[in-house]
């Protein structure tokens, strides 16, 4: 038994989430407390496993998994390396976090609808960890698609506004992954394979051709739509403001970091970055992040409603990932991979204070988060640890990967990218301190107390444990990945680089 | 015969173009849903040009095997299966969104739709 498992742990990290989907549903009709104890329990157990992958990935090199016995380039393989292992990591253990928070907004909710969501939920775990599993261009395709379909129906749960929010990023996601089904149409007929190693072998020949040009543009516009990129990045705003509070925390976590991850994959693995398309790519790609760090800095401080602050800081620090990239050099890639870490439980965390606070005091606006830290201290305490790391002041993880980003541009002389950097750090700690002095250095108006809505009367702390711990495990994380960063960097991150940067 | 392809993948250039253009212009959602379907049309169309063999069959076994050069491709038709499903699930969430957003706003035009979402509150 223990043999089938280990020998197959690539595929059931993948299968878990797709069957325990189909279960919870029928399950919610029985008790919906046995379909949330299941779907934890799905999503523990591919932590696990993903911790095990990664393990070996280390250890023993990268895991080379066919379905069927059926051998590539006929078969359809999963391809484990580091990079991928640690992104499976991170994705099943911040939808395992985000589930358990997730509990406590779907009380009272019908059996139907509390069902539908965990079914959701899972599909969309499982779409994204195929999404980086796979070693295959068509596959993860196939993986993008499910992924997106269940984020839009995830994110119209949120109510009347969402439904709209969730419809234009239908049609936006939808001509993005057209996009990218696009260019590896042009890859496919150049080389005659979809399998990415076959592709790494065969596509040096033929870099400079139009059509894998071609091909390379479309899949960085592609994926540049769904990573929200700016100017690409209209759907984001809306989409994170209206969605329910749990569905944001994960999405702004890990989605948009899934999609530059496969820009990466394809740019720096697959064509490789050494040809003179990929090159010219990177750094319009690069001018644009430059752009989007500043644009969605300056319109996060126009913003009066938290979470559409976080949603425009969101799409300034995927210019950070983008900009690391784009500087391409050892510490660029190492500072872009650190960051996709660090933003991921930062933001996750952000969100799901903000989603905290609204759930018990309905307060979604900045101004009322004045006196906030008096009567949720151990949260807003999370909150600044989080918005430390978003400045980028150490020990908070968000300084390092900063830092890394900072060498990368000094080395290779690039002085804009140096100054947008600093400049940024100083935007954010603007609209990060407005929120910090209302919640912690202003007192709250006698005449203007801050009311407690009904579901969160009788409450003992100050908010259900169920939604702390996720809280408070995120707020130590992002301390612990500051100060561990190094090991991080030299264990994990250096083997996760592509060939020619190392 | 060969430069005769050039106008299929003109013509699908501009299906694919025609589709995104009908998306950001045409203020209906149901119009933007129609767009978006002749553009994956369009995506769908141009795998399954691009695995065409001149004086080629379709690839299913009805006297003795040939050689390869006999059939078009089959895989750009596999793998457009699958793309023909994906269009059809966006389409039909894309359809499930609207009902709910008709019976929200009651209207599915897009600046109707804004004006009212501005003066919402939570």
């Amino acid at each position: 038994m223990i043999q089938i498992i280990t020998e197959h742990l690539p595929a059931l990290t993948i299968v878990i989430p797709l069957l325990f989907a189909t279960l919870a549903v029928a399950l919610a009709y029985l008790t919906p407390q046995l379909a949330r104890w299941v779907t934890i329990f799905a999503l523990a157990a591919v932590t696990v496993f993903a911790g095990l992958n990664l393990r070996h990935a280390l250890l023993e090199g990268p895991i080379r998994y066919s379905f069927g016995n059926w051998l590539p380039p006929w078969g359809i393989e999963y391809v484990i390396d580091p990079l991928a292992a640690g992104m499976t990591l991170l994705i099943s253990f911040v939808s395992l976090m985000v589930i358990i928070y997730a509990g406590s907004f779907l009380k009272g909710q019908t059996r139907l609808r509390q069902g539908v969501f965990y079914a959701l939920y899972l599909l969309l775990t499982g779409g994204l960890l195929g999404m980086v599993s796979t070693g295959d261009l068509f596959n993860l395709y196939v993986f993008l698609e499910i992924s997106s379909l269940t984020c839009y129906g995830l994110i119209a749960l949120g109510g009347r506004r969402a439904t709209v929010a969730s419809f234009r990023y239908l049609l936006q996601g939808t001509i993005g992954a057209s996009f990218y089904l696009l260019g590896i149409g042009y890859l496919y007929m150049m080389t005659g394979t979809l399998n990415m190693l076959d592709l790494q072998s065969l596509l040096p020949a033929i870099i400079s051709t139009p059509p894998v040009i071609i091909a390379l543009v479309m899949i960085a516009l592609g994926m540049g739509i769904k990573m929200a990129l700016f100017p690409l990045h209209g759907w984001l705003p809306d989409a994170y403001t209206y969605a329910p509070p749990q569905v944001t925390a994960f999405i702004s976590s890990v989605m948009t970091k899934v999609s530059a991850y496969v820009f990466l994959r394809i740019t720096f693995y697959i064509i490789g970055a050494s040809g003179t398309a990929v090159e010219g790519v990177l750094e319009i790609m690069g001018w644009l992040a430059a752009v989007a760090i500043i644009a969605g800095s300056i319109m996060a401080l126009a913003q009066t409603d938290l979470r559409r602050m976080l949603a425009y800081s969101s799409v300034a620090q995927i210019g950070y990932i983008v900009l690391g990239m784009a500087i391409g050099n050892f510490w660029g890639l190492i500072g872009a991979l650190l960051h996709i870490l660090n933003h991921a439980i930062t933001k996750g965390s952000l969100f799901m204070v903000a989603g905290g606070i609204k759930w018990k005091t309905g307060e979604y606006k900045i101004p009322g988060y004045t006196g906030m830290a008096d009567k949720m201290p151990l949260s807003m305490a999370c909150f600044l640890m989080g918005a430390f790391s978003m400045i980028g002041l150490p020990p908070a993880a968000g300084f390092f990967s900063k830092w890394y980003l900072l060498l990368g541009a000094v080395e290779i002389n690039n002085w804009v990218f140096v100054a947008v950097l600093i400049v940024s750090s100083l935007l954010n700690l603007y609209y990060f301190f407005r929120v910090i002095e209302n919640a912690y250095l202003k007192k709250r108006e006698e005449t203007d107390p801050i009311n407690i809505l009904p579901q969160a009367k009788s409450l003992k702390p100050e908010l259900p444990l169920s939604m702390l711990l996720p809280i408070v495990v995120f707020g130590v994380a992002i301390l612990f990945l500051g100060i561990f960063n190094e090991q991080i960097v030299s264990s994990v991150l250096i083997f996760s680089l592509p060939k020619g940067v190392q | 015969m060969q430069t005769l392809t050039i106008f299929i993948y003109l013509f699908l250039v501009a299906l694919f173009v025609l589709g995104i253009y009908g998306m950001l212009e045409r203020p209906n959602l149901i119009k933007k849903l129609m767009s978006m379907n002749i553009m994956q049309v369009a995506v769908i169309a141009f795998f399954l040009v691009g695995g065409q063999k001149i004086g080629a069959t379709f690839p299913i076994l009805t006297q003795e095997l040939s050689s390869a050069a006999h059939y078009v491709n089959p895989l750009p038709h596999a793998l457009m299966l699958t793309a023909i499903v994906v269009s059809l699930s966006t389409t039909g969430v894309a359809l499930a969104l609207m009902l709910k957003i008709k019976d929200h706003y009651r209207d599915l035009e897009e600046p109707n739709l804004f004006r009212a979402m501005e003066e919402e509150e939570e």
